[in-house]
This record gives structure tokens, sequence and C-alpha cells, in this order.
């Protein structure tokens, strides 16, 4: 049934920290990378070579402007977005296959792709456009959590979290428990002030972004410009330089 | 929202076919034989006609064998169970009435309406339970459905004057959800702000989107078409409406003109339907408002 567990035991999710991220897609390629060479159907890419080149991904990311209300300069923020395996989720309930579900060992939420009848439902339900329809398997594709990473003890320990905080070269993401307090990532998460994206849907998302720190204020008023320290050439740069003049 | 022709086909069409039941179910008009199964035939193939449209949706087809076994959690599970449960409801009084001139099994007439009344509840409930689309999710919507459903209904069993009736009806439920849809998309507290959760730093902006070209997000759920015309469909949809109301109510009854006051309804309703999803807005859409 895709009614939700009333209790997860974990809550294994993402922190993502838009003060650190810079913005290099390099996330996106290695989630590509993996969710297409292993669990479930491949991320397809459609018209590759053609006119109209699209394609499936699981995380995306989105650049934004911010114009501080103080009128401090304004900053950019790169925005990673995936799944947020969130609580209350809305697309696992609206599943009329039974597809979709929460685990209740860890909180990640799925896609059974052999009862998936690709109807769109749940991508609909989603406020934040996780999910994307696979336009040439026709199955609902989403972020797995790297279920088969994480649990998987044929990979070297370092290797056993998501693809994509695997290759952030930023330390820009983050894996762990958000049920346990004393985890690393509830940690940070208690201290930069994590936030949920769009509280008012009600669905409780599991990752965390955290956000930008404030920018320093020190400098209100532009330094001086420098003082002219070149002087007249002599010499032989000098006859260069005359030289230079006259061609 | 994009508007699928599919979708729009299953709601409208389907709509029609179990508004139809609904009366057939309270009596009216009550036939035998041949007429009977005029009207048994046109209800069962508007109805199963919608539902076989809305199959045309899927990706993935071979699937659709699992689609009604979460009744439990979902209303596109529940609004197939209910479909099929008040077909079957209506067979053996179709039987009885078409075959054997007999109004033995005319017990399960009022059953069977508010079955009928249901399955179209459950279709709106599909749209109206999406907190994600704003100007769906608001508790006018399973009435427009309802409302446009039963006018529908009492137009195919030919009964002028309720008919006509019903359609006014229908078309202020449809200025009343237009005009209260217009306003829900800033009622809901969703914006670039709370979307990015960037909103207590200050004005967001996007600066540069994920992906340069479509993907299934932007196709599935943007539809700027529909937004730039919207006053326009809006007026001609009023006016489909009106016209079936003033060959019902002003003229005497007759079949070429119930015929016409039908299609002109039919168009009507698929051009509210058409502007149901068009116009629909996707909290989604905050993440690429490049505003």
């Amino acid at each position: 049934m895709t009614a939700l567990p009333t209790h997860t035991e974990k809550k294994l999710g993402l922190v993502i920290d838009l003060d650190t991220c810079v913005g290099c897609h390099g996330c996106v390629t290695a989630c590509k990378g993996w969710n297409t060479q292993n669990y479930g159907t491949p991320l397809s890419d459609i018209d590759a070579y053609g006119a109209d080149p699209h394609g499936t991904f699981l995380n995306r990311v989105f650049n934004y402007e911010v114009q501080p209300t103080d009128g401090g300069p304004s900053q950019t923020v790169h925005f990673p977005k995936s799944c947020l395996h969130c609580e209350d989720a809305p697309c696992v309930t609206v599943c009329p296959t039974g597809a979709s579900y929460k685990r209740v060992e860890d909180g990640i939420v799925l896609v059974n792709e052999d009862r998936c009848m690709g109807c769109g439902l749940c991508a609909w339900a989603c406020p934040y456009g996780a999910r994307e329809l696979d336009q040439d398997a026709g199955i609902m594709k989403k972020c797995t959590l790297c279920v088969d990473r994480i649990y998987n003890e044929n990979l070297p320990e370092e290797d056993r979290e998501p693809a994509c905080v695997r290759t952030c070269p930023a330390g820009a993401r983050h894996f762990g428990d958000l049920a346990d307090p004393e985890s690393d990532v509830s940690k940070l998460v208690a201290e930069r002030g994590g936030m949920d994206l769009m509280p008012e849907q009600g669905t409780k998302p599991v990752n965390q972004y955290l956000p930008p720190r404030p920018k320093d204020t020190l400098d209100k008023t532009p330094p001086a410009a420098l003082e002219t320290v070149a002087t007249e050439a002599k010499g032989f740069l000098g006859w260069l330089d005359k030289a230079l003049e006259k061609l | 929202m994009h508007p699928a022709p599919s979708v729009i086909v299953f709601t409208s069409i389907s709509g029609l076919g179990f508004g139809l039941f609904m009366w057939l179910g309270l009596g009216f008009p009550s036939f035998t034989g041949m007429a009977a199964f005029g009207v048994y035939f046109l209800a069962y193939a508007l109805s199963v006609g919608g539902l076989l449209s809305s199959v045309f949706h899927l990706a993935n087809k071979k699937n659709v064998v699992y689609a009604m076994s979460q009744w439990q959690t979902s209303w596109l599970s529940r609004e197939g169970v209910l479909a099929v449960i008040t077909l079957l409801a209506f067979a053996p009084m179709a039987i009885a009435q078409i075959f054997f001139a007999s109004g033995a099994m005319n017990w399960i007439g009022p059953i069977g309406a508010a079955l009928a009344l249901i399955t179209v509840f459950s279709t709106s409930m599909i749209y109206t339970q999406l907190k994600t689309v704003p100007r769906w999710n608001m508790p006018i919507t399973p009435i427009l459905f309802i409302t446009y459903s039963i006018a529908g209904g009492a137009l195919l069993s030919m009964q002028a004057t309720v008919a006509g009736v019903l359609l006014i009806l229908a078309l202020a439920v449809q200025w009343a959800y237009w005009m209260m849809g217009d306003k829900r998309l800033a009622e809901s507290g969703s914006d670039k702000g709370t979307a990015t959760g960037l909103g207590a730093v200050g004005r967001v902006r996007m600066f540069e989107s994920a992906h340069t070209t479509r993907n299934y997000i932007l196709d599935e759920m943007f539809y700027k078409v529909g937004r730039k015309h919207s006053q326009k469909l809006r007026m001609i949809s009023t006016v489909l409406a009106v016209v079936p109301v003033l060959i019902l109510l002003l003229l005497p009854v007759s079949m070429p003109l119930a015929i016409l006051a039908l299609l002109v309804h039919v168009g009507a309703v698929l051009t509210s339907r058409w502007l149901f999803f068009a116009e629909a807005e996707h909290v989604v859409s905050l993440y690429y408002n490049r505003d």
C-alpha cells in the first residue's frame, strides 16, 4: 500500500550547503553516471546529438541571484535540487499502482519500477520537481539516495555514500541520519540553521539546506584608489617605448 | 499544467457519461426495449470511452493492471474502482429494461445514481487533492466537476428545462471557480523566497536555469499559451455555455435542436476543461521564474 509509514527508524538524507556550493554540476554528472549504470532503468537521453536534446536527471543545479533587503551587494547562490525524501511525501500517497513507497527502515522514497504505469501523478504532487518520467522507458525516475551504494559491501567504505556526495569537490553535500540528533549532519543543521524548502506545502522534507552565511560588512566604503607608482621609463625600456610609439 | 488531450477528453466525456447514468438511475428517462438500449449504449460508450482515453496518458500501459490496487490512499485508484462498480451496478437494470421490458431491477437505480456521482467526485479529487497546484486545491473544484456532469447528463437524457437551469448553474459555478482560482497562487503562501529558502536573505531572481533545453518538468507543468489567451477563452466558453441554455429554454423541444444544444455544450465543456489544465500554475514553476 502506498500509505506512508507512521515512523521511520532512520531519516537518511542530504544536507546541502548553499554557502559552499560552487555550482560545478559535478553532482549532476556523478548522479547521472551512477544511476544510468546501476539500479533500475537507465536515465535516458533523447535526441542527444540532435537539435532538441533533452534527458532525465535526478539532480539539477539552479543559480539564483539574491538582492539583500538591507541594500548590500547581491549574491549568487548555486542551488542543487533533488528529491528531499519528505516525511509526509505527497508523491507516495497519490500513486494508484503501489509503485511509490517510503521505506520504514531508513525513510528513503523509492519507485518500484515493475509496478509504475507512468501516469505522472506523483510528479504533479511533488512541489520540488524532483521526479522525472523517463521518456524512453516510460517509468518515473527519482533520487534513490544511491540505495545501491550506501549499503553496498562490495564498495570500499568511503564510497558507501550517494554519488553526488562522494564526488562534490567543494564539500557542499553531506549525507547522514537526520533522525539522530548526535549525527554529524544533525549537528551541522543545528549549527548553521538548516531550512526546509517550501515548508508551507506541509511535506516535512528530510533533506536540509544550509543558508549562505552573511557577507562581510566591514568595507562599507570602497577603498581609495592606489597611487600611481610607475614613472617615466628610462634606459633601454625608455628607448623601446619611444621606438614602439613611432611605429 | 500541460493540457493533454487524453486527460481533457477523459474528464469531459466520462463526466457526461456518469451524469447520464445518474439521471437513468433516478428514472429520467425510464425506457424499455430499443429506446433503453439507445440511452444505456450512450451512457456506457461515454463513460468507458472516457476511461479508455485516460489510458492513452500512461507512459507504461502494461502496468495499468495495478491501477486499482491502492484505493485506500490514492484518489486515482478510487476513481477506477468506483467507475467499474458503477458500470457493473447498472448492468442488471439495463439488461432487465432492454431485453425483458421489466422494471424489476429498478431498485438498483438510486444506488447507481449515487455511485455515479461519487465516481465524478473522485475524478475531481485527483486534481483537487494536489496542494502543488493551488488553483485546483479548492473545495469548489469537485462542485464544478459534479455540476457540469449533472447538467450534461440532463441534456443527454433530454430534459430540456432541467438541463437549461442546470447549465446556468454550471456557468455560475464556472465563473466562481475562475474568480477564486485567480487569487489562489498568491494565497498559497509559496513564492520564490520559500521555494529556495532564500527569501530571508532578500529578493530572489533566477540567474541561470539548471538546464538549457526542455525537460519533463517543463513539458508537464508549464503552459504559457493558455494563460496568454485565458480571458478570451473564458468568453468563448461562456458564449458556448449560454447557447444551449437559450435553445433549451426558449425554443420548442425537437431532436435536431437538442443535438445542436448537446454539441455546443460539449464544446463549452472541452474549452472549460482545456482552461482548467492550461491555466493551472504548479508551484515548481517558482524555481524557473525569471521575474
